[in-house]
């Protein structure tokens, strides 16, 4: 063995607490790139299928007839998009990330975060997307034009995984989101007012039917992060735990019944999906964060 | 019943005030896209007292910021964004600007309902989220000026049966106020 074979080793190898030694799987820094750049495009092209299915069914059951005009020329669009290579939305987002990095992987050739960043520049330029990022919020507002930095989310696990999603998230809706710092002694009756309160005050701004984020404690960071996970969930799907099942539904049924409708010129489809994220969190708290997503409810992902 | 009806851009007033909240529209001609820091520049050239760059009178102004066109497309996608941004600067674009027309997505505020009936402007919406589709109705594209702000840039686009939706007229009827 010479001393470039010991190196190697000394960085390529992990001791797991039974003492067994595996090999740390290694992933460049261009796979990452690469990957990122596509999911980018891909998302911005094309409505996943569980979003279509669900706008398809509104358009079956909703009362409303220009509502009902409205989620066909919605389908439509997304039709369009996906044969002729454009946008679905000229919005076409915040690029947010959500990954998921297992403790035996290993990035070769520089930071994971960089190459997430470089995959979104040359995705959004590649795939002729919105530049939508400004590089200050209060004084400068000058846009980077490259739609970086990326908003990364990053989840440590075990083992060799490295999955990576983007949510490409529109201002529109972003700007609907909401937080409430409740009380414990407030109950489920107080989040379902406050989650119909919102909806109805952000009307057509967020283009409903929306797909609705709600995090249920944690703190309010930890909460505002549950709520905009909640939004990749397949949509319609329902939480693990019945009691938060239950209330995904209720709270369905309640702003459905807002009379908001598509692009809130009235209806009986505001929401698509309802779906609810939860964490322990302090006894004096009960953080709720309301995260909604357009009807353009974009994202795609990648297993490397 | 919906009526849809087509109307042709320089907007003559009669036009305008004879459309009513809920009709069901087709644009043609041009309109001028201009969204937040667009907003911003042209209501400080008017508080300034200075000329506009672009002549606005009797035109429509489209709340978007496209796509980059791809290789021998006019435009990307090009749907409304959110009208109520532009809520502190749309009264003195009406009342100075001379704008007849507006084209956005969701409710407005009561000063920028107070204007459109003041002045004689319309607002409509299109269809939020559907950018690829709103995009066939446009036939050509221009920067007019502000080419420094990107994607919010005043663009002048020439329109054929662009399809929109009455939202408030110019007596104050608002399809938001019939929920």
């Amino acid at each position: 063995m010479n001393g470039n074979d010991s190196i190697s080793i000394t960085f390529c190898v992990t001791f797991f607490e039974t003492g067994q030694v595996a090999a740390m799987k290694t992933i460049s820094y261009n796979t990452v790139v690469n990957a990122v750049h596509n999911i980018c495009i891909q998302a911005c092209y094309n409505l996943p299928d569980d979003v279509y299915d669900a706008l398809r069914q509104a358009a079956t059951t909703e009362q409303s007839p220009l509502g009902k005009s409205i989620l066909h020329k919605c389908l439509q669009n997304a039709d369009l998009a996906a044969s002729d290579h454009l946008p679905i939305c000229q919005d076409t987002g915040t690029a947010v990330f959500f990954v998921t990095l297992g403790d035996g992987v290993r990035i070769d050739g520089g930071l994971l975060t960089d190459a997430i960043n470089e995959g979104t520049k040359l995705g959004y330029s590649d795939g002729y997307l919105r530049k939508s990022i400004v590089n200050d919020p209060l004084f400068d507002r000058v846009n980077t034009r490259d739609n970086t930095p990326a908003s990364i989310h990053i989840d440590l696990v075990k083992g060799d995984i490295l999955s990576i999603t983007v949510l490409p998230k529109g201002g529109g809706c972003e700007n609907m989101s909401a937080l409430s710092m409740m009380k414990p002694a407030d109950n489920k009756d107080s989040i379902i007012d406050f989650v119909t309160a919102t909806i109805k005050k952000a009307g057509g701004n967020p283009c409903p039917p929306v797909v609705i984020g709600i995090g249920i404690g944690g703190t309010a960071d930890k909460a505002a992060i549950l709520a905009k996970k909640a939004l990749l969930r397949q949509v319609g799907s329902s939480n693990a735990d019945n009691r938060y099942a239950a209330l995904e539904q209720e709270i369905l049924l309640r702003v459905n019944c807002t009379g908001v409708g598509p692009q809130g010129l009235g209806g009986t489809t505001t929401a698509l999906a309802v779906h609810i994220e939860y964490a322990p969190c302090h006894i004096a708290s009960m953080p709720v964060a309301i995260n909604i997503n357009c009807h353009a409810a974009r994202n795609a992902s990648v297993e490397l | 019943m919906i009526m849809t009806i087509a109307i042709t851009t320089p907007l003559q007033p009669a036009i305008v005030e004879s459309l009513r909240a809920g009709d069901e529209v087709l644009i043609s001609g041009q309109i001028f896209t201009a969204r937040d820091a667009a907003h911003k520049r042209l209501t400080e050239l008017i508080e300034n007292g200075t000329p506009l760059p672009v002549n606005l009178t009797n035109q429509i102004i489209y709340y978007t910021g496209p796509t980059p066109a791809q290789p021998g497309k006019v435009i990307g996608s090009a749907g409304p964004t959110t009208s109520s941004r532009m809520d502190p600067y749309t009264p003195t674009l009406i009342k100075s600007g001379g704008i007849r027309g507006i084209i956005g997505k969701g409710n407005r505020s009561p000063e920028v309902k107070k204007a459109l009936i003041d002045f004689g402007c319309t607002y409509f919406v299109a269809i939020g989220g559907a950018g690829a589709l709103l995009s066939k109705s446009i036939t050509s594209s221009e920067i007019v000026c502000y080419e420094d702000l990107g994607a919010e840039a005043i663009y002048k686009l020439s329109v054929k049966d662009f399809p929109v939706i009455v939202a408030i007229d110019t007596e104050g009827n608002s399809v938001y106020e019939r929920l």
